[in-house]
This record gives C-alpha cells, sequence and structure tokens, in this order.
C-alpha cells in the first residue's frame, strides 16, 4: 500500500539509484512459514555481505569507544616531551629467530629540531597484558580499576600509531576522540530525527498555514550553504567554553541545520499517506490528530527514516570533525577526531609525520560503514519486499 | 517561461530578506560589542568607532538596526566595514567570491568531464570487471571525507613536488608572462578541483550508469537493435542522448553545492576563496564580513538552483512552466 510513496521518496537519497527486485510471490513460501517484519527484516540484511561489514565496523568502533579506557594504553592527557612526533613502534614477535612474544625496541631522540629518532640495537621491552596503569578509572562509569589491556614497562614505549607534538600517544587519543566524535553524531540525529518528524508530520498533516510556515523556514535554512551557517551559528556563541559545554553548542547548531531536510520529506510523506482511507477510517472513529499522525501515518514512513538517517550521521561526524580541525569546535586537551587533525594542516608536519594523518583514515573508515549500512538497510526495508509486515 | 522567470525571482524576495534577517539576528546574538574591540585598537579613532556606531545604529533598538543594515546592503550593497581588511566588506569578498567561482566551475568540468565516460562505460559494460571497479571507486568517492582527501592530496604534493603545495599563485607570479600566469593558476587548481569534483564525480557517475541501463532497456532501444543498427550507434545516437538529460539539468545544481561546498577545500589547500574568507572573518571576529559572506553564499546558492531549473526547461521540451 504504502509501498509506493516511500519508493517515491526513497529517491533523493543522495540520488542513489534503489534497485527494487520484486520478490517472486510464489505460494508455498509465502504460505509456509509466517515471518514476523523483523525476521524479513534480519533475513535480506543478512544477503548483503557489505552491509554486515558496516554493521560490524561500527559495532567494533562504538565498542572500542566505550571501552576506551581500558584498551587505550595512555590516560588521554598524558605527555611525554621527550618524545614528540615519534613514528609508529613496529611490535615484534620474533628475538634471534625464536618466537618470544610480542615486544618493542626501546628508541633514543638523535634530532630534537627533526623529531628524528634511533633504534637502540638489542633493547627489548616486552608488551604485557593487563598492566596496571597509573589512572583510576570507572569500566561503564561504574567499576572502578586500573586495569588496561597493555602497556610496557617504564623506559620503553609503544606508540602504535605515532605520537603528536605533545608525545601524546595517537592510538591511545583516538580511541578517546572518538566518544566526542562518534557520540555526536547519534545524539545530532536523534535530535534532527525528533524535530524534523514532529514539525514535518505536523505541517504535512494539518496543512494550510502551518504547512506554509514550516515550509518557508526550511527553505531559508537550506538556503544558506551548510558549512556557512554553521560558522554563523558558531559566531553567536561565545568563543571560548569548555569542552563539555563546547559539545551541546555542537550538537545544538547541527541539530538545528539538519532538522529541516528531514522535515520536508516527511511532510512530503504525511501528505500523500493522509489522504489514504484507513487515516479517514481512524478519523471517523474519532482518533486525535496526534494519534493519527503517529500511531497511523508514521509507522509507513519508518523505514524510510531510518535509511535517511543512517546515511544523515556522517554528515554530523563530518560537522563535528570540520568544526574540531578548525580550532572553533572541541578543543585540546580534549581529543576528538577533528582536533587531532589540526596539526596536519602545518605542511612541514604533514610532510615529516604523515602518521598524524591516521584520525582522518578513521573517519573515512566510520563514513564508509554508515554508507554500506544505508545501502544494506535500504535494500532490507525495501516495503515492497516487506509486504504483510504491520510495523 | 517568462512569467515562470518572473515569479521565480519574485519569490526569492523574501526568501533572501529572510536570510539577511538570520545573519543578522546572528551578529546581533553574538557575544561581545564588536566596536568595543575596536576601541582596544589604538590606530582607530574614537570619532570613527562614534561615526560607525550612527552608520549603523548601533545605540538604537535592534529592528532600527536590521532596517539600517538593510537600507545599506539594499541600496548601496553595502555590507558595513570589515574591521580586519579596513575596507567595506563587499570589496573584500568580491575578489575572493571570484576565485571560489574558479575553483568551483573547474572541480564542476573535472566531475562531468569523468562521470559521464566512465558512467556510459560502466552501463555499456555492466557487471565486467571494469564497471565494478568504478562502482567501487564511486562508493569510496562519495565516502570519503573532504578533510581527508584534501590533506592527503597536500601530502602527495609535498612528497612528490609534482602539484604546489597549497595557495593560488607562485610566488613569483607577478612577474610571470600573461600566459604563464594562467598555467601557474592551472597547476595550483589540479589538486583543489580534483578533491573537490570527485564527490559529484561519483554521484553523477553511478546516476549516468543506472540511467544508460534504465534506457538501454526500452523498446526503441530494441527498435533500433533490430533494424540492424551498429551498436555504437545504438548506444550513442540513441541511448546516450536521452540518459544524458537529467545531467544536464544537475549541473545547475552541482555548481550551486559546490559554491559551497568547496569551503573545507580552500582552507586545507589554502585556495584563497570565500570559504576561507569567512574563517579568517570568524576567527578575528569580524562580524559584518561573516554575515555579508553568508549572505551572498545563499544568494548564489538560491541562483544556482533558479539556473539549474531553467536549465531543466531548456533542455527538456517536455516540461512546460507557464
Amino acid at each position: 500500500m504504502s509501498s509506493s510513496t516511500s519508493m517515491g521518496a526513497a529517491a533523493p537519497l543522495g540520488g542513489r539509484a534503489i534497485g527494487v527486485r520484486v520478490e517472486p510471490d510464489s505460494g508455498p513460501e509465502r504460505g509456509a512459514v509466517d515471518r514476523s517484519p523483523w525476521q524479513i527484516f534480519w533475513r535480506e540484511f543478512r544477503k548483503s555481505p557489505v552491509a554486515l561489514a558496516g554493521a560490524g565496523i561500527l559495532f567494533v568502533l562504538y565498542s572500542s569507544a566505550i571501552f576506551a579506557d581500558f584498551l587505550a594504553p595512555w590516560p588521554m592527557p598524558k605527555q611525554d616531551l621527550d618524545f614528540g612526533y615519534h613514528p609508529p613502534t613496529p611490535v615484534h614477535w620474533f628475538a634471534d629467530g625464536r618466537f618470544v612474544g610480542p615486544y618493542v625496541r626501546g628508541t633514543e631522540l638523535i634530532d630534537l629540531g627533526r623529531s628524528t629518532y634511533r633504534v637502540i640495537p638489542g633493547s627489548r621491552h616486552p608488551i604485557r597484558f593487563f598492566v596496571q596503569g597509573t589512572e583510576t578509572y570507572r569500566v561503564l562509569g561504574l567499576v572502578p580499576t586500573r586495569t588496561r589491556l597493555f602497556g610496557v614497562d617504564a623506559p620503553g614505549h609503544v606508540y602504535l600509531f605515532g605520537s603528536d607534538k605533545y608525545g601524546r600517544d595517537t592510538f591511545s587519543r583516538l580511541l578517546y576522540g572518538s566518544r566526542v566524535s562518534l557520540s555526536i553524531g547519534l545524539i545530532g540525529i536523534a535530535i534532527s530525527f525528533f524535530i524534523g518528524t514532529l514539525v514535518g508530520g505536523l505541517s504535512g498533516y494539518l496543512g494550510k498555514g502551518v504547512d506554509l510556515v514550516v515550509m518557508r523556514v526550511t527553505e531559508l535554512i537550506m538556503s544558506v550553504p551548510a558549512l556557512y551557517l554553521i560558522l554563523a551559528l558558531r559566531a553567536s556563541f561565545p568563543s571560548n567554553v569548555p569542552s563539555d559545554r563546547m559539545y551541546l553548542i555542537i550538537v545544538v547548531i547541527l541539530a538545528f541545520i539538519g532538522w529541516a531536510s528531514l522535515a520536508r520529506v516527511v511532510r512530503g510523506m504525511v501528505l500523500s499517506l493522509r489522504e489514504f482511507e484507513y487515516v479517514n477510517a481512524a478519523r471517523a472513529l474519532g482518533a486525535g490528530t496526534l494519534r493519527i499522525l503517529f500511531r497511523h501515518i508514521m509507522p509507513n514512513t519508518m523505514s524510510f527514516l531510518i535509511v535517511a538517517a543512517t546515511i544523515a550521521v556522517p554528515g554530523y561526524i563530518l560537522g563535528e570533525v570540520t568544526l574540531s580541525f578548525l580550532g572553533i569546535g572541541i578543543q585540546e586537551p580534549q581529543a576528538s577526531w577533528g582536533n587531532m587533525l589540526t596539526e596536519a594542516q602545518n605542511i612541514r608536519v604533514l610532510k615529516s609525520f604523515p602518521w598524524m594523518l591516521i584520525p582522518g583514515f578513521f573517519i573515512f573508515i566510520v563514513v564508509l560503514a554508515y554508507n554500506f549500512l544505508g545501502d544494506g538497510l535500504a535494500d532490507a526495508l525495501n516495503p515492497r519486499k516487506v509486504t504483510g509486515g504491520k510495523s | 517561461m517568462r512569467t515562470y522567470l518572473l515569479r521565480r525571482i519574485f519569490t526569492l524576495i523574501p526568501l533572501l530578506l529572510g536570510v539577511t534577517f538570520l545573519a543578522f539576528l546572528l551578529i546581533y546574538l553574538a557575544p561581545g560589542d564588536f566596536l568595543s574591540q575596536m576601541a582596544e585598537n589604538p590606530q582607530i579613532s574614537a570619532e570613527t568607532i562614534e561615526a560607525m556606531r550612527t552608520k549603523f545604529g548601533l545605540d538604537q533598538p535592534w529592528y532600527v538596526q536590521y532596517g539600517l543594515w538593510l537600507k545599506n546592503v539594499f541600496f548601496h550593497l553595502d555590507f558595513g566595514e570589515s574591521f580586519a581588511f579596513r575596507q567595506p566588506v563587499f570589496h573584500v569578498i568580491a575578489p575572493r567570491l571570484g576565485n571560489t567561482l574558479i575553483l568551483a566551475l573547474s572541480a564542476a568540468v573535472v566531475a562531468w568531464g569523468l562521470a559521464i565516460p566512465l558512467g556510459i562505460l560502466s552501463a555499456v559494460k555492466q557487471y565486467s570487471w571494469r564497471d565494478k571497479t568504478a562502482s567501487f571507486l564511486a562508493f569510496l568517492g562519495l565516502s570519503i571525507p573532504e578533510i581527508f582527501f584534501a590533506l592527503l592530496m597536500m601530502y602527495m604534493a609535498a612528497k612528490t613536488g609534482w602539484f604546489p603545495v597549497g595557495g593560488m599563485r607562485s610566488l613569483d607570479h607577478d612577474q610571470l608572462q600573461w600566459g604563464a600566469q594562467i598555467g601557474d593558476i592551472l597547476h595550483h587548481l589540479v589538486l583543489p578541483a580534483i578533491v573537490l569534483g570527485t564527490v559529484p564525480m561519483a554521484g553523477r557517475m553511478r546516476q549516468m550508469r543506472a540511467n544508460l541501463l534504465d534506457v538501454l532497456r526500452l523498446d526503441y532501444v530494441t527498435t533500433a537493435r533490430a533494424k540492424g543498427l551498429d551498436e555504437n550507434v545504438v548506444i550513442w545516437k540513441h541511448a546516450v542522448r536521452n540518459a544524458i538529460n537529467p545531467l544536464i539539468t544537475l549541473f545547475g545544481f552541482t555548481l550551486a553545492t559546490l559554491l559551497s561546498g568547496s569551503f573545507i577545500v580552500e582552507i586545507v589547500m589554502n585556495w584563497p576563496g570565500l570559504g576561507s574568507l569567512t574563517l579568517e572573518a570568524l576567527l578575528k571576529q569580524d562580524l559584518y564580513l561573516v554575515m555579508g559572506s553568508v549572505v551572498i553564499a545563499a544568494t548564489m546558492l538560491v541562483l544556482g538552483n533558479l539556473i539549474a531549473d531553467v536549465l531543466l526547461a531548456l533542455a527538456d521540451p517536455r516540461i512546460k512552466y507557464d
């Protein structure tokens, strides 16, 4: 029923052509097993290895953000000024031709100006697991502990992804930074989603004056190029604020911009859905506006909205990354994937210490994973396939 | 067509008014009085500041201020003074806007120049290794963040020395001959245009592929083949012409989005465009300059969309607006 509208609206998804494969309606398969919508969804979703890979990558990244304290060998602000711009330390497994378990070599600074290091021959610092760190943290904010996954004993250093100007471990900061950069996308989309569906839904259902005003406002927001609007909005907040408040400001800015396009799409879908007979039936039975909208109309837009939201998350992540990269978002010493890249803007740093680009690579992976997931969801939630499923 | 055009231009007026109001509101909400910041600068006399205070009506309520600002913008194209450049905002913006246009146009040329042939190739050789490679690269191209891509290109340029590391002109640009000057700018333009053009290129390639695949399934293509026409004629003369139509329209839209999308590329690659100017202005709290840029950028976007709609009507005889 609603399939035609949902498909029509699926087209603006970044201009992607979503292939419509019509399932053969052959009797035995349909009749024999009664599947819940979730089962149908899962059966379809499982078929796409790319979508599964996207979901897997995101699962790993978000879990490691949650357990960042445990996985990171260093606390976030810890510096070691004697080891600035230290290259990534290779992990060795063999010594003198036999297996000795993972260890790193010791290094010493030979040129302070150029930050060049020399491997101390014969030195060996074994990587130990479940070491006791210097700082106490709480697992999931509850259990206090000092145990960290791995580390090396005192004179040795393990920099899996190298170190930055202050000798801070890039690998550790990447983990702590992911907490900011990855969560901001989810919170941002959640707020936009809420405002967008509410406003867009009401606008489409009520029509007339409400619709007119809402549509003019969304047009206004969408006619200012996003980054210019982000900067202008940023200018109306104070420039130096603590990281936790900055986080909120960024979320507010991104949500302010993001709800508009979502509202327009929802409005368009509601506009056609409200003409269906079941809506008339609900109205005849005395259901109120909000009940009709959220019990009867909105569920039909959900499969589309889930896909749209998934594909929109990278935009929010990139919004934070961009602001922090430009130095007007999350501030040091709090790590974010954006502000970790700021140093790479200096071409001398970039040329000599290319590992400063590693956070950028992870941003790329996250965006890719969300796009994979979004494509997979679009296929699996394709309403032509999920026939007979109740929402 | 003319009535349509007039009507569209007419509806742009309230929209742009809204944008100026939004921009003004943001100036107004911004913390601190920017004139007080100027007052700390010993080079600016107290009279100048007083004159500006009266000119922009900063001692008046906000709606009077907005009215004055609007009056200056509309009648004199006067967006106020840039505090950092000590020049009218419009004079600062105009050359930067030109540079952004150059970059956006080049990126669009890169995008279309590659997307159309690759899309055609992908569609004609569907499911071949070339199609799969092209489609995979397009997916990567759609996903690569501009910040990362731009930094990667800068690293490549610094390592190999094949391209200049950012900027728009060499140091000795002014001493060069006329032709060499253009060559110099083009050389600087290559990397930013590639970075900026990649996303639209990937998007348009997928679209061209999908369009052509759709068209190739139509009956008239089968008829053309049944007549015994050469496959090349069928594809190029019959199919591609129809498949390419929607992409012509999108050229206008893309140009509009490229104008605003060039922001990151300009900043990372030191391209002296409107985006990098806006960031400078923001960091220096040069608020009239920030708002001037926002209004100009919005105008470009809106006009770009209008041009795209007009192109659509011109390219497709089935569309009639009146």
